[in-house]
């Protein structure tokens, strides 16, 4: 649920990294949270088990600039891929704004990516949400594993097995060195801030009326 | 779900509650967080204290517990409390979609916590509903 306060002037969307166990969530977090100026961001909270899997979620507040006159602050939510922390996961998924759907690239790991998006399309729906409503961009990671010598999915199969209905961007990345990192994080930011700032021009008539600020 | 907007007014009125029913009576800080771990107001004193990372494990701590009372055949638990060496921290859902934390010293007896939190529920809830 994005919340517009109108009080200290923010509006905050959450965001949420999705996909498969190892597909490089945490990844995508640690680089933005390493590239980005402490003026810009919050701490980076993470619940981690041993051998660094990630437990419940890890979450990195951002600002990100204004939209009419109003600060966007994201927090930027992962969850624990693995299939059996899937009340887990649902848990994360509460209140969402938008998705960035992270897609491992390893040919061995296609199953898991069908897998979790049917997942996150069962998750959403629990809560009255459409995986074709909300905004989503699909990240599909690991692709510097191209010149080693690994079986990979190429951008097609991907494309075909994860993307063929919902059309929706997508961007190649090596979230490990920071490629297309900052690409798919402008693009969801984009989609979500537009998402629900519609919403807010939408209920201002409301506000107005009740003799609201704006 | 969708989009909760919060007006100078709404934040005042809800501010309002929990600085007259809650800290007046010596709780130290009370936050009001929603389902996705925003912070929808707080008051008292939040020097030091990372309200964002306090609001989402929160708001998370709730869920995981919802989830434990399903497997426990209970409805819900409504209520969490913690007590530590120096603060408490009492964790009270507010309606279906809200929760309230309050931070308090062992000088502040939990009963009297707990009365005025449940007193304060409708209150906030009955404002936050006129959105
Ligand atoms: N080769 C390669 N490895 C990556 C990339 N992104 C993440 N990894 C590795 O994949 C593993 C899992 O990453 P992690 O971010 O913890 O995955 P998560 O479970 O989705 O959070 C780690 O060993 C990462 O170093 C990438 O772009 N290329
Ligand atoms: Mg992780």
């Amino acid at each position: 649920m994005a919340l517009i306060d109108l009080n200290r002037k923010e509006i905050h969307c959450k965001i949420v990294y999705y996909g498969p166990g190892r597909s490089g969530k945490t990844t995508n977090l640690f680089y933005i949270y390493n590239a980005v100026s402490e003026k810009y961001r919050g701490k980076l909270l993470t619940i981690e088990t041993r051998g660094e899997r990630t437990l419940f979620f890890d979450l990195l507040p951002i600002n990100l600039g204004q939209i009419h006159g109003l600060n966007i602050r994201l927090q930027l939510y992962t969850v624990p891929g693995q299939s059996h922390y899937r009340a887990t996961r649902k848990l994360v998924l509460k209140g969402v704004d938008g998705i960035v759907f992270v897609a491992d690239s390893l040919r061995k790991r296609r199953e898991k990516n069908i897998e979790s998006l049917l997942d996150l399309k069962n998750n959403l729906r629990d809560y009255g949400l459409d995986l074709a409503q909300i905004p989503l961009v699909f990240q599909y990671n690991k692709r510097d594993l191209v010149t080693a010598n690994v079986p990979l999915l190429t951008i097609e199969e991907l494309q075909e097995d994860l993307n063929k209905e919902l059309q929706v961007p997508y961007f190649e990345a090596a979230a490990a060195k920071g490629i297309g990192v900052f690409e798919t994080l402008k693009e969801i930011s984009k989609r979500t801030v537009k998402f629900v700032a519609r919403k807010y021009v939408f209920s201002s008539e409301k506000v107005r009326a009740q003799g609201g600020v704006i | 779900m969708g989009t909760m907007i919060v007006t100078d007014e709404k934040a005042r009125q809800l501010k309002e509650v929990l600085d007259r029913q809650l800290l007046a009576i010596g709780v130290s800080l009370a936050i009001l967080i929603d389902e996705a771990g925003n912070v929808i107001v707080s008051a008292g004193n939040v020097n030091g204290v990372d309200t964002t990372s306090l609001a989402a494990l929160a708001a998370a701590n709730f869920g995981a517990t919802a989830q434990i009372a399903k497997l426990l055949g209970e409805e819900d638990f409504s209520i969490l409390y913690h007590k530590g060496k120096k603060d408490n921290i009492h964790f009270s859902k507010i309606g279906m979609d809200f929760i309230l934390v309050t931070v308090f010293t062992d000088d502040i007896p939990l009963g009297l916590v707990r009365l005025r939190v449940s007193q304060v529920a409708q209150e906030l809830l009955d404002l936050l509903a006129e959105n």
